[in-house]
């Protein structure tokens, strides 16, 4: 409908899908891949500020990370849009994922199976503190799957309700499925409609 | 006197007040209902920043607060003040996420995926 892109049609609706895991695991990469408009963050900020707190692996070539808020947009029909939120990967910005996980449609915890450690802080939150249905989600670093999924479920102790998916973080439709694994997990867990609630509408 | 390390600070923008009226959460949507210019003219430079910010299209708090460069605290109450006297449209949030939301959003990341 041709009315829904003005601004003052009180059609819109948003949703948020939140993107968690380990510091250098690729959330923002996974973000910017997708959205449409650039990531808003603040990582360039970070980069001097931070550089004797956030150490990485000499392996990893990573200099920036994000502080607090890096979000991309995704226009899905004229009048729904998505909104991705890539969480702050260190544990001193904690406090803020409640905050970012309020009215989430899901998220999705990225793991890199060179370091798995990383990322079970953001699974615990969300087995054990968070409502917000929740998918697993390897990053292929280099497009290659390093260890079947099954032994990364056993490392990680993911129970079987999880869902555990792997894609590259790097390519707009491989996150696009990723993400469609973390809908359709919402949408196991989300009672139907029923008859008289369509009606009612 | 000299203005040149003239600052405010946040919690005068907004007189001390940390919570809001209607829940704002970083992905709701805000938008300009009707431009009023002369209005936006008497704003405090935040709040008009803000103000001005949404006039064109519907914004989620998150991209004004990043937009604008005001921090989330302070954006979520100077826009729910400009919420209270109509200025500025809140669009309602699906807190609690619905079947049919999900099943939009399931068939347009499948035309992406």
């Amino acid at each position: 409908m041709a009315s829904a892109s003005l601004p003052d049609s009180p059609l819109l609706t948003s949703a948020k899908i939140v993107i968690a895991g380990g510091f250098g695991v690729g959330k923002t990469t996974c973000v910017g891949a997708i959205s449409e408009i650039p990531p808003v963050n603040t990582e360039a900020w970070m980069t001097a500020a931070s550089e004797t707190v956030d150490r990485l692996d000499p392996g990893i070539d990573k200099t920036t990370t994000t502080v607090a808020m890096d979000f991309g947009r995704l226009t899905i029909g004229p009048d729904l849009v998505l909104y991705l939120f890539g969480t702050p990967g260190q544990p001193r910005f904690w406090p803020m994922w409640d905050d970012l996980c309020r009215g989430a449609v899901g998220a999705l915890v990225l793991a890199d199976t060179r370091d798995l450690a990383a990322s079970f802080p953001a699974v615990n939150y969300f087995e054990q503190d968070s409502d917000v249905p929740f998918v697993v989600c390897v990053n292929l670093f280099d497009g290659v799957l390093q260890h079947p999924l099954d032994d990364v479920r056993a490392a990680l102790a993911l129970p079987a309700h999880v869902p555990l998916t792997a894609c590259d973080a790097r390519d707009p439709s491989s996150v696009a499925r990723a993400l469609l694994t973390v809908v359709e997990h919402a949408m196991s867990r989300t009672p139907r409609p029923t008859a008289g609630a369509l009606a009612a509408r | 006197m000299p203005l040149r390390y003239w600052k405010v600070r946040p919690y005068v923008l907004t007189a001390g007040r940390t919570r809001t009226r209607t829940p704002l959460l970083v992905h709701t949507l805000v938008s300009v209902p009707y431009y009023d210019a002369v209005f936006a003219a008497g704003l405090l430079p935040e709040a008009r920043s803000l103000y001005e910010n949404a006039r064109r299209a519907a914004r989620s708090v998150a991209e004004l607060s990043a937009v604008c460069g005001i921090s989330l605290g302070v954006t979520r109450v100077v826009v729910d003040d400009l919420a209270a006297t109509d200025r500025l449209l809140v669009h309602s949030d699906h807190d609690n996420v619905d079947f049919r939301l999900l099943e939009r959003l399931r068939d347009g990341l499948r035309k992406l995926a």
